[in-house]
């Protein structure tokens, strides 16, 4: 069975190789001068008015909440869609209650306008 | 050494590392969010040589793709400063972080000897999706549909505590 990963094991040896030759030779053969300019923030060419830290709005947090929310249900359907012929009737009603349930919380979400940016 | 035992140390060791570069990062927030999505990535693999390859897949989905992001959704949201992470101002935090890690680390020395089960020839399909779906979805019915309740007490709560600020 670990057979199967070794395809994961392929794209992680390229991806570091690649991550740090692109890093190594970079530092090996790029010129480093440091002048004040260099050092800014770069907007475009413009000059930064404001400081990039700013607070964000509360509405980040509800999409974030809810993605994961959701992302947590959508992890139950995985196992359930492999087995879905095997367990028949029983794992269909099975999923529909449990899908009832956060449709009801999915309405709520929507009534409560959350989903409105 | 077998391929996955190597694996196995090699990507724990990583797992260590990432979890401590994240702690002890405390000036920059963000770079501790990444060091986390190293360790999740770590322990996804460390998953994949115990044979657990549904938990590994969701390690990497759940964890290290949505959990991150709301770690950094909070980041962006409280706007720390870096004085706020200044190291006069961790002493309380950094002395109940090792109160707790020692009383964890004395805690886990006291019970894993006892709990530890003695090696067991585990079923071919251990750890797959279909051998851990059979037991959630028939052996784990009533569990499985209560956690649905769960994630609707999240989805409201979540709901509740932004929208006082929204309307």
């Amino acid at each position: 069975m670990l057979a199967e990963y070794t395809g994961a094991v392929v794209i992680l040896a390229v991806a570091l190789v690649l991550a740090s030759a692109l890093l190594g030779i970079h530092l090996l053969v790029g010129p480093r001068r440091s002048f004040a300019e260099k050092d800014e923030p770069f907007e475009c060419g413009e000059r930064p008015i404001v400081s990039p830290h700013q607070r964000f709005s509360v509405k980040f947090y509800i999409v974030a909440m809810l993605f994961i929310l959701f992302d947590v249900e959508a992890v139950f359907m995985y196992p359930w869609g492999a087995l879905f012929t095997e367990l028949g009737w029983f794992g269909f009603v099975e999923m529909l209650t449990f899908v009832a349930v956060l449709a009801g919380g999915l309405a709520y979400v929507w009534m409560k306008g959350a989903l409105e940016w | 050494m077998s391929a996955p035992a190597v694996f196995f140390y090699l990507f724990g060791a990583a797992a260590v590392v990432s979890a401590l570069a994240m702690v002890l990062n405390v000036r920059n927030t963000v770079a501790a969010a990444m060091s986390l999505v190293v360790t999740m990535i770590s322990l996804a693999v460390v998953y994949v040589t115990l044979e657990a390859h549904l938990v590994a897949a969701l390690q990497i989905l759940v964890y290290a793709g949505a959990i991150v992001v709301v770690f950094l959704f909070v980041v962006m949201l409280l706007n720390l400063r870096r004085d706020t992470f200044a190291p006069s101002r961790q002493l309380l935090t950094k002395g109940a972080g090792v109160v707790l890690a020692l009383g964890v680390a004395g805690a886990f020395l006291q019970l894993v000897p006892q709990a530890l089960p003695t090696v067991q020839e585990i079923p071919p399909d251990f750890g797959s999706y279909a051998a851990v779906g059979r037991t959630l979805y028939r052996d784990f019915v009533l569990p499985f549909e209560v956690t649905s309740f769960l994630l609707l007490a999240a989805i409201v709560g979540a709901v509740v505590l932004a929208k006082r600020r929204l309307d």
